[in-house]
């Protein structure tokens, strides 16, 4: 499985080691609030709104390097704007390693 | 060329401000997290570009274009590539930038902004109805298999949410399967007015207007520039 690394961040970066912190520090702080909200709304069977979440979570999935993943939510994002759920624990289990990914940042 | 930022992730306003700061001639002037605040700000300044997040909460990136009354350039950024043909209608939009932004493709953006000169789009004309006489005093709506009445004088606003609307009234709010373009052709003119795609308030109901804004009960509405010549020749202006 494809696993989340630091290279569009180190990429934006490009040796500016301040930036690099700062943004690290901001996805810690967002990312675990925004899949909290996409699990709640999952849980509440709220899928159009589940789908949004989604929509912000791509945007982290692609700043952690994640290519398929990125590619994963898009589809998932649309499922879910028709009330499907196939794809749920193929993007919670991408959710998972970006979790414990940005804790041992 | 001076700038603001609207997103309503930090990551993402993080993201750009830093991309601005590796562009020579590009200064942030602000970074806001909604709309509304950017709204406010922009009735006081000047600005050259915007960098305009498509998907925001209350306001998507195009509602928040219709309320401006001279738009300055706008590069979109999002993670949605399906806006792209929608985005290339507004003529003050020169790029639109999937996320997550790379520096190449982001400088691309400031070099067209730089050089795209922004005509003002043409206003569509508004679509409510000519005329109306008020014969009706209620409107019967289909929720959970029951046909539910609500007066018209209690209603207060109208919000487009996708494939519903929800009717938000004094005592209670509804959510109805329909459209505004079907509701609107059930309202009467002399109270109801769609002052923005999203939203008809109800006419009476308005505490007061703030250049592209109005507050009806607790809500800031925004005003589209193609509504609002229609909506100041109903006021009774002093």
């Amino acid at each position: 499985m494809e696993q989340p690394n630091l290279s569009y961040i180190n990429d934006l970066a490009a040796g500016d080691e301040v930036f690099k912190h700062k943004l690290i520090t901001v996805v810690k702080n967002e990312l675990p609030d925004e899949i909290e909200i996409y699990h709640s709304n999952m849980n509440s069977s709220a899928f159009a709104k589940a789908a949004q979440n989604v929509h912000k979570l791509k945007h982290k999935l692609g700043i952690l390097g994640l290519v398929a993943g990125y590619e994963t939510a898009i589809a998932y994002e649309e499922e879910l704007k028709l009330g499907k759920s196939s794809l749920k624990t193929e993007f919670e289990s991408i959710l998972v390693a970006c979790n414990h990914f940005i804790n041992d940042l | 060329m001076n700038c603001i930022i609207i997103d309503d992730e930090a990551a993402a306003r993080t993201i750009v401000a830093h991309l601005c700061s590796q562009v020579d001639n590009l200064d942030v002037i602000e970074e806001f997290p909604n709309a509304i605040s950017a709204m406010k700000f922009l009735n006081r300044n000047d600005i050259d570009l915007i960098f305009l997040d498509l998907h925001m909460p209350d306001f998507s990136g195009f509602d928040f274009i219709e309320t401006l009354k001279n738009p300055p350039k706008i590069v979109l950024t999002t993670s949605d590539k399906n806006f792209a043909i929608e985005a290339f209608g507004y003529d003050c939009i020169v790029d639109y930038l999937l996320k997550p932004i790379t520096f190449t493709r982001f400088l691309k953006s400031v070099q067209k902004a730089q050089k795209e000169k922004v005509t003002p789009p043409v206003a569509p004309a508004p679509i409510l109805k000519e005329t109306t006489t008020l014969v009706e005093k209620e409107l019967y709506v289909n929720i959970d298999r029951r046909l539910v009445k609500i007066l018209f004088e209690d209603i207060y606003l109208i919000e487009a949410k996708g494939d519903y609307i929800l009717i938000k009234t004094e005592k209670k709010n509804y959510t109805v399967h329909s459209t505004l373009k079907k509701i609107v052709e059930k309202l009467p003119d002399a109270l109801f007015l769609k002052v923005h795609r999203s939203y008809i308030i109800n006419f009476k109901k308005i505490i007061d207007i703030e250049d592209n804004s109005v507050l009806i009960a607790k809500n800031v509405i925004p005003i589209s520039r193609s509504n609002r010549p229609e909506l100041m020749r109903r006021l009774n202006l002093l």
